[in-house]
Parts: C-alpha cells; sequence; structure tokens
C-alpha cells in the first residue's frame, strides 16, 4: 500500500450520512461509520447484529423463514429480480435430500455497478448474517462467497470478518445454541464477467471453466456438486436479517406507495454527473431523483440517454426519468432495473461509440460455447467500428438488427447474449440516424455472404 | 520517464518448475473446503502465480498432481480466467477499466496517457520488467472513474497530472 502518498486512492462509500440513517428506513446501511471503516463483530453485534440469527435458528422453523421472504417480496438485487422467498420455496429439502450449499454472488463484474463491494468492505457481517438465515431456510450445510478476484479489500476484511464469526459460535457447530451447523469458506475468482451467471459461477466454483450450465435442472435441485444450492446476491442476502426481525410487513412499508415491491434498493449513479455515488433510498425511487442526488450533470451538459442498471440492461430517454425504478416498470419500458446503478450518458457522447464499447466488453467476457454470442458480438463490433469511423455499408444497420435478434432470449445457451442485445436493440431504436450517419458506402462485396467464413 | 519500447519478453520456462512444498500444502488446505479438489484448481494456479508472477507451463502437471486430477483439465481452467497470467509478467500489473462508466469519463484518454509514459501497449511489459499493462472489465469503481488498478490497490478518479506520482510508488 502507498497510503501516504497524496495519491486519489479508491475508497467505496456512501454519500449518505449517519444522522440521515437509522434501522427503520434504512436496513443495509444505517450502521455504517462515517469515517467508512469495517463495522466489526462488537459493533454490529451492539447494533442488533445477530440477533436474528438467534431468533430464527432457535425458533425452529425454516418454512417460516421462506414464507417470510415470499411476503416481503424481497427480489434479487443481482439484477434478475427473481423473488429470494420462490426461489427458496424451491429448494429441494427433505429426510432423503442431501443438505446442500448457499453461494453468495460477489462477483460484482456488471458495468456501472460498485454496490456490493461496499456493503462487503464496510458491513462483512450483515452478509454473514443474512447467510446463515439463508441456510437455515433452506438446509444448507456449507456457504460459499465467489468474490471477484479484484475485490481484494473486500477479501480481506470479508477473511477477518469470518475468523471473527466462527471465533464468537456464529459460524460452527450448533450455533447460538440451535443445535443448527453451518460454515463459510471465501472462494475469489480469477476475473471473466460470465462467472456471475449463477450456473457458470458453479462451474467456477467446482474449478472448472465457467461455462453456463443447462437449466434444469436449477440449482435449487442440482447445484453445486450435484448438491441442492441457492446462488445469491450479496444485496439480496443483506436484506433477510432486517426481514426476519422487523417482519415482512414493515419491509413491504418501506417503498411506501412507489411500487409493489419491496423494500430499500442500493441505487446509484455514474458517468458525467456532478457527484457520482451510492445511495440506499426506497425501491421505486425515480431516476430524475436520482440525478439530483448526483448533483446534475458536469459543466451544463444535457442528458441523452441512460442506463437503468448496468451494461446489459436498456437504453432509457429523459422522460422516462420520473418512472419508478422498481423491477416490473422498467421491464415494461424495454429495458430491466438491473443493479440499479444508473449510467448517465451526455449529449456529447456518440452513441455508435459506446455501444462499440459496450460490445467489445460483451465480446471479449463471452465464454465461448455458443455460436450467436461466440461469433455474433465480435460481427457486432466489427460493424460498430466501421459505422464508428464512418466507413460503413449500405445494410449494416439492418445487419445489426438482426444480429442483436439472433442473440436474444431463448436463442442462446444463457443470459449474457441477450443482455449484449438489449442496449443495443434500444440504441439502434433511440438513436438510429446516429447509426445510419455511419454508413458511406454501398453494400460490398464482404457483405454478399454473411458468414465470415473461414476456410472450411 | 518515457521508456523506449522493445517487444515484451517472451521466455517460457518448460523445464526444472519446482513446486514449493508451502504452495503444495496451501494447495491441499484449500482443497479440503471442497468436495473435490478440483474446486482448489484456481486458488492453486493463483498460489503458483503469487509465488512466480505468472504461470509457467511445467507447473500444469505439478498442480494436476497434488489436486489429483488431469493436466488438461487445469490447463483449460489456466487459459480461461483473465487474471492467470500464461506468459511472464512485470512486477506490477497495472488493470485499466475500459467498462462503460470508465468509458464516459475518460478511460481511453487515461490508457493513452499511460502507454505513451510506458512505451507499451495493453498486453505488454516495459522492457526493464517493471509494469505490465492489461485492460480489465469493470472494477467496479465507476463513482471514481476513470479508475485503474495497481497491484491490489485501486486508484480513480485518475487525473493525468496524478500519473507520474502514483506510478512512483510501483518501483
Amino acid at each position: 500500500m502507498n497510503s501516504q502518498r497524496q495519491s486519489p486512492l479508491y475508497r467505496s462509500r456512501l454519500l449518505q450520512p449517519g444522522a440521515d440513517r437509522s434501522p427503520d428506513t434504512h436496513p443495509l446501511t444505517w450502521r455504517l461509520r462515517d469515517d467508512g471503516q469495517v463495522v466489526g463483530l462488537k459493533e454490529y453485534e451492539s447494533k442488533e447484529g445477530y440477533r436474528a440469527v438467534s431468533q430464527v435458528l432457535n425458533g425452529h422453523d425454516p418454512g417460516a423463514v421462506i414464507a417470510a421472504m415470499k411476503e416481503a417480496n424481497v427480489r434479487g438485487r443481482g439484477g434478475a429480480g427473481f423473488s429470494a422467498g420462490l426461489k427458496w420455496s424451491l429448494t429441494l429439502q427433505g429426510d432423503d435430500i442431501p443438505r446442500g450449499y448457499i453461494v453468495c454472488n460477489a462477483d460484482e463484474m456488471e458495468p456501472g455497478t460498485f454496490k456490493d463491494r461496499l456493503l462487503m468492505e464496510q458491513q462483512p457481517h450483515l452478509l454473514i448474517e443474512g447467510m446463515i438465515l439463508a441456510a437455515f431456510a433452506n438446509n444448507a450445510r456449507y456457504g460459499y462467497i465467489f468474490l471477484r478476484g479484484e475485490y481484494v479489500e473486500s477479501a480481506r476484511v470479508l477473511t477477518a470478518a469470518l475468523a471473527e464469526a466462527r471465533e464468537a459460535g456464529w459460524l460452527g457447530p450448533d450455533i447460538a445454541g440451535s443445535s443448527f451447523d453451518f460454515d463459510i469458506a471465501l472462494h475469489t475468482g480469477a476475473g471473466r464477467y460470465i462467472c456471475g451467471e449463477e450456473t457458470a459461477l458453479l462451474n467456477s466454483l467446482e474449478g472448472h471453466r465457467a461455462n453456463p450450465r443447462a437449466k434444469p435442472p436449477f440449482p435449487g435441485q442440482s447445484g453445486a456438486w450435484g448438491k441442492p444450492t441457492v446462488v445469491n446476491n450479496v444485496e439480496t442476502l443483506c436484506n433477510v436479517p432486517a426481514v426476519m426481525l422487523r417482519g415482512a410487513e414493515w419491509y413491504q412499508g418501506l417503498s411506501g406507495d412507489r411500487t409493489d415491491d419491496g423494500g430499500t434498493k442500493l441505487y446509484g449513479a455514474s458517468g458525467l454527473v456532478n457527484r457520482p455515488g451510492l445511495w440506499e433510498l426506497p425501491i421505486g425511487t425515480t431516476g430524475r431523483e436520482l440525478l439530483e442526488l448526483a448533483g446534475g450533470l458536469r459543466e451544463g451538459r444535457k442528458l441523452k440517454a441512460w442506463l437503468p442498471g448496468g451494461a446489459s440492461t436498456g437504453f432509457l430517454l429523459p422522460e422516462h426519468l420520473d418512472l419508478p425504478l422498481d423491477f416490473d416498470t422498467v421491464g415494461k419500458e424495454g429495458s430491466r432495473l438491473g443493479t440499479g446503478l444508473i449510467t448517465v450518458v451526455t449529449e456529447d457522447q456518440s452513441m455508435v461509440a459506446l455501444m462499440r464499447n459496450l460490445e467489445e466488453f460483451f465480446a471479449r467476457e463471452s465464454c465461448g460455447w455458443c455460436t450467436p454470442c461466440r461469433d455474433g458480438l465480435p460481427w457486432t463490433v466489427k460493424l460498430l467500428l466501421a459505422l464508428e469511423r464512418g466507413e460503413g455499408e449500405a445494410g449494416d444497420v439492418e445487419l445489426l438488427d438482426k444480429l442483436a435478434a439472433d442473440c436474444g432470449p431463448g436463442l442462446t445457451f444463457c443470459a449474457h447474449a441477450p443482455g449484449a442485445a438489449m442496449p443495443l436493440q434500444t440504441a439502434l431504436r433511440h438513436f438510429r440516424r446516429e447509426f445510419e450517419q455511419g454508413v458511406r458506402y454501398p453494400r460490398g462485396k464482404a457483405h454478399a455472404d454473411p458468414i465470415p467464413a473461414g476456410g472450411v | 520517464m518515457t521508456m523506449e519500447t522493445t517487444p515484451t519478453p517472451q521466455t517460457i520456462t518448460t523445464d526444472g518448475f519446482r513446486l514449493h512444498p508451502e504452495d503444495e500444502g496451501a494447495m491441499r488446505a484449500e482443497a479440503s473446503h471442497y468436495e473435490q479438489p478440483q474446486a482448489a484448481c484456481i486458488e492453486a494456479l493463483k498460489i503458483v502465480q503469487h509465488r512466480h508472477g505468472w504461470v509457467p507451463d511445467d507447473a500444469i502437471p505439478a498442480i494436476a498432481r497434488v489436486l489429483g486430477v488431469g493436466p488438461a483439465s487445469v490447463e483449460g481452467v489456466a487459459t480461461f480466467y483473465s487474471l492467470i497470467f500464461r506468459q511472464p509478467v512485470g512486477r506490477h500489473v497495472i488493470l485499466v477499466c475500459d467498462s462503460s462508466s470508465c468509458f464516459l469519463t475518460g478511460s481511453d484518454q487515461l490508457r493513452e496517457k499511460l502507454t505513451d509514459r510506458l512505451g507499451i501497449g495493453l498486453g505488454q511489459t516495459t522492457p526493464d520488467g517493471r509494469f505490465t499493462l492489461l485492460p480489465v472489465c469493470c472494477l467496479g469503481a465507476c463513482d471514481g472513474g476513470p479508475a485503474m488498478m495497481i497491484g491490489d490497490d485501486v486508484y480513480g478518479p485518475v487525473d493525468e497530472e496524478d500519473l507520474a506520482d502514483i506510478l512512483e510508488g510501483y518501483p
């Protein structure tokens, strides 16, 4: 470390002071310290920490935990928005079923997303407590935190916290005198965005290449090493303790009448805004509210478009700023809430160049397993590069339409290529003229055969 | 501090790899966390990389022996993951984020400044073996874009004027 030097070492931070956060309104962040230091075990315990574990495990009713999660309508915060309670209710359990695994998806790599890092770096015990509760509900015997390799600080904090929790008896045999046993290991990755896809993550966890698996069977039926396995995002798991302590009705009420989804969300904003950052807000907060919190756009720029929750979500326009950012509303606009951290695009930005950057990312991160993704994405990059340079050919924009459609849901093995298609399709819809302006030549010989043939 | 451009050192040691006894112990300890030792494969590669800076070819069969799996399956993993280096890298690896938020806040310019200053392109190592420059997908530091990582340290937002000072910290 080189902390003695004046240099912009990055630190994860929440842009809400402690005075603005309370246990009743900010279940994810009320314990966070204004100095950004880790909330250690003693401090966590003094702030209701592990109280939910003591109560729930000694209640001996895993079904009640699942019912409460369902009723609270905690939807998956990794981006898919699937009800965590419903997912848990589908986990195979029974006398003849082996105890399985809880896997925390901490492979935060969605471009524009920097929320799980905060929870892990500053409040590791909330995640551990959430995992213990999830293990109890799903009859899991062991847990893994699948952490991306670049999150070195998170790894350091989590390693220390796991040791603390084990020492205090929150992990291991007979937790809180309940006779329930459970422990957690930290598993760090070595790059590759596809590891965030839950079945690719399981392959990676088992020490294989991170190619996705066919579904069904779903992980809850047959996951890690063929055992029932629940994969949940960091933020999702961090919501569990508060739901258990304060109840599903309270959790539902946190979002007021903004939306049917319950609870709060770690929202964020990045791009050319004055105060890029992260806030815990009621789910259903609008893009306009986020832009205001972010201090507006830099140097009087104007808003052109925005991504509601990462690179794999569709572009929204300024006219969408007043929509509540929940899973269903954003879905109806041809996009997805995704991770809920918005990426702001200003009017001076070429959409063709931005799309080229996004597709370069998706092409590079394709695992190469299925053809539309492996071959289609580099092809979109090639076309976008030509259009960006003003060297496109007639038909290139239509070809992009077709490639995006061919990468759509149901046509590929996993959600990676559909994730690459969504921003492309929405950019082509909203900003088509910009793409067409890159066409300079008539349709050339290279396009007579639409398949870029190798030496077959 | 601009350095001369010369080709990246490409020497790959293909014989004489000795797995350090401590590393073998660490791999076995890792493997004990899982139902199958194969699961410790990535960690085993990282253990070798931590000691040697990269993963030489002959480390692959050595790791395979410790974990009791086939060398091809270790090789398959070693070539899949972007943070496992299969050729020598510099003492410090610079990962420059090139994902959307950093792209919008100036990652292209940051990368250009780095390539100018170091005299190398992406995927290359300075002739003195000090730095290797690589792209990386979203570092999760989007509120600090443009961001980069050197060794274990994340920097952002990186201003052109800070670059010399930052690099000086990595001799």
